[in-house]
């Protein structure tokens, strides 16, 4: 699960997301087509060529106010047309910690 | 306990305004992110994979009931109802909001509590033996000390701007706690052959992406000049160390490439021009003695070392088995330190409740005239315990499940959030943690085994100090897949070596049998019982262990 906080050539080998975390609560959110945020993966905007990424990820970034962080995560699509994390970072910041908590959410 | 002054008080409170303000400005988009990061973790404040993650200094690791408390509170009120304590006497709270960062910095001021020097490129939290002030055969108080180079240093630009972080330990007992020399300075208070009291020097120790056992810069510093010596320290480092290479940072770098006596001939003729040209600091009586009273000790009682409550409990199987390894002797005849282990059987090592902390606090307060300290270990101690008082005091703790009689053996794991939780990890450590607490969970076996550590980080960070465990645990990714690399033989006390690595990483599914494994080797490989895993591996190397681990896999 390499860090993506160094990420800098834009390069996708599949679908991707731009996800980041809300400014003032840190939530994990997703940008949207409709150019705003969302913690709902589902409403992630889906981008597959790296010129996409490079656009959505500029116009993540340049929301400075609302989400910090701002990169391009791999996700997979179902059949269902479901979007699902890539990878085990991406699934954990999704779904939460793999352990139970010590105080029950 | 050390008492707070004014000056302290409004320090504290002044810096909370400020970030009151900075959060302000962040939130209304007058501060840009790049703006901001560096003011947030002035403060202790990260981001991590689902929330900001704020951490709070508790210096030297000694906290009052009211503390505790407080800390409880925070975490209730802001959190999710727990904290972290890490492996650096700090305690991290997961999911708090940045707009209700001030408010929460506010409520810990009050009972004298921050987050100076939890994060940055600047000196942090100064850690110290946890049980200083109480250990028998101890020099003096190390408090002492790590709270007046918390002071110097304190917002000092010499030491607030470095080229990386610089994280100082101080003990004063032969037997090392605070894991000195994996500190960039490390400093061992003891008395030379003329009485005097002061310092062994160390510098350049450190875990991380290059691990290396810190070295005698100075054999000897006396303590009127400990803050113009670190100083000196720290002049060098700002003026050589790197700041192009974030990898290459770290003062023990530094050290390395320009190799201990070259550096310690700079820092000994930035130290002498210092003196020559009275700008080096020199403490006098007053000024120790000055901190040494706002250190409170308990008033003890004439108690027997062996009272009848005691003589009773014995009987009790396991009572016994907390006792021997949860109580160490007390520099006061009649009392102990008991060691409050955060390590359950499946539990997430170092994390305590909301109402545990509060139930500690109150047994404190019942206990341990309201002292509790914080191990770098991640376990709790209290420090001032009436030896007729253990049986009491174990009943209670057994209630809020803080009396697994563990600590120092196989269980007692130290481990860094991972993957669960921090945004640099690339594989968890927390699951493997809890899968070994279960795998090794008899109390007899893990008794046979003896005095073992085991420390799992999830990146080459090493916030977990894999290197420095008898068996360490290092998370990798390969392939977008967690695999673990085992070392062994490392160890962080005064005999302090970097473990060895015995092969190949392992995938996740099997770290708990490769350990058993190993164990398993220990066990048919030792002279004699009492031959520590640590002192077999030395004897006989890490190859009879590789083979045992790999020979089938």
């Amino acid at each position: 699960m390499t860090s993506p906080l160094e990420q800098k050539k834009i390069r996708i080998a599949g679908p991707s997301v731009v996800t980041a975390n809300r400014t003032w609560d840190g939530v994990v959110i997703y940008r949207t087509s409709q150019h705003g945020w969302s913690s709902d993966l589902s409403d992630a905007a889906v981008i597959r060529t790296s010129d996409e990424a490079r656009a959505l990820l500029a116009e993540s970034v340049a929301d400075d106010v609302g989400a910090i962080g701002a990169y391009i995560a791999p996700v997979e699509i179902k059949d269902s047309g479901k979007i699902k994390p890539g990878n085990l970072r991406e699934h954990i910041r999704l779904q939460g910690v793999t352990i139970e908590l010590p105080v029950p959410a | 306990m050390y008492a707070y002054d004014e000056l302290d008080r409004t320090l504290i409170n002044e810096r909370v305004s400020e970030f009151r303000d900075q959060v302000k400005r962040r939130l209304s988009g007058e501060l840009t992110e790049d703006e901001f990061k560096m003011l947030r973790l002035q403060n202790g404040v990260y981001l991590q994979l689902h929330a900001y993650m704020f951490r709070v200094a508790i210096p030297y690791g000694t906290l009052s009931s009211k503390q505790l408390r407080r800390l409880a509170h925070v975490a209730r009120r802001y959190d999710r109802g727990y904290g972290h304590f890490t492996t650096r006497q700090n305690i991290q709270f997961n999911w708090i909001k940045l707009a209700e960062l001030p408010d929460a910095l506010a409520d810990l001021a009050d009972v004298g509590i921050h987050a100076m020097q939890t994060s940055g490129n600047n000196t942090r939290n100064v850690t110290s033996d946890q049980w200083a002030g109480v250990a028998p055969g101890e020099i003096a108080d190390p408090r002492i000390w790590s709270e007046l180079i918390r002071q110097y240093t304190t917002l000092h630009p010499e030491f607030s701007f470095l080229p990386r972080k610089f994280k100082f330990a101080i003990t004063a007992s032969a037997h090392d706690r605070a894991a000195i020399k994996v500190h960039d300075i490390g400093l061992r208070l003891y008395k030379n052959a003329e009485g005097e009291t002061g310092f062994e020097v160390l510098v350049g120790g450190g875990l991380g992406r290059t691990p290396f056992i810190g070295k005698t810069i100075k054999p000897f510093v006396h303590g009127r000049d400990l803050l113009s010596y670190v100083e000196a320290i720290l002049r060098v480092y700002n003026q050589y160390g790197r700041r192009d290479n974030i990898y290459k940072a770290r003062i023990k770098i530094l050290v390395h490439e320009l190799g201990i006596e070259k550096f310690a001939q700079e820092v000994e003729d930035e130290w002498q021009q210092m003196r020559a040209t009275d700008t080096a600091l020199t403490l006098d009586d007053a000024m120790i003695e000055d901190i040494r009273s706002r250190f409170s000790y308990p008033a003890y009682e004439k108690l027997p070392h062996m009272p009848d409550e005691l003589k009773k409990a014995a009987h009790d199987a396991h009572f016994e088995a907390w006792r021997k390894n949860s109580v160490a002797p007390h520099k006061v005849s009649g009392y102990a330190i008991v060691t409050l282990s955060l390590k359950p059987v499946g539990g997430p090592p170092g994390d305590a409740t909301a109402d545990q902390m509060d139930a500690v606090a109150d047994l404190a307060d019942k206990y341990s005239f309201g002292e509790i300290r914080v191990g770098h270990e991640q376990n709790l101690a209290l420090p001032h315990v009436a030896r007729r008082d253990l049986p009491a005091l174990w009943k209670a703790l057994d209630k809020i499940d803080l009396a697994t009689p563990n600590v120092n053996l196989i269980t007692d794991i130290i481990a860094c959030p991972g993957l669960d939780y921090c945004s640099l990890a690339n594989a968890r450590s927390i699951p493997i943690a809890q899968e070994l607490t279960r795998r090794f969970a008899n109390h007899d076996t893990a008794n046979l085994i003896g005095r073992l550590h085991i420390n799992i980080s999830g990146c080459i960070n090493a916030c977990g100090h894999h290197h420095v465990g008898h068996i360490g645990i290092l998370g990798v990714e390969k392939n977008g897949e967690e695999f673990y690399q085992i070392t062994i033989g490392g160890r962080a006390d005064e005999n302090a070596e970097v473990g060895t690595l015995i092969g190949p990483a392992v995938p996740y599914g099997e770290v708990a049998d490769v350990i058993e494994d190993i164990v398993e080797a220990y066990l048919a490989l030792r002279a004699q019982p009492d031959e520590l895993f640590v002192d077999t591996v030395k004897r006989l190397g890490v190859e009879p262990f590789r083979e045992r681990v790999y020979a089938t896999r």
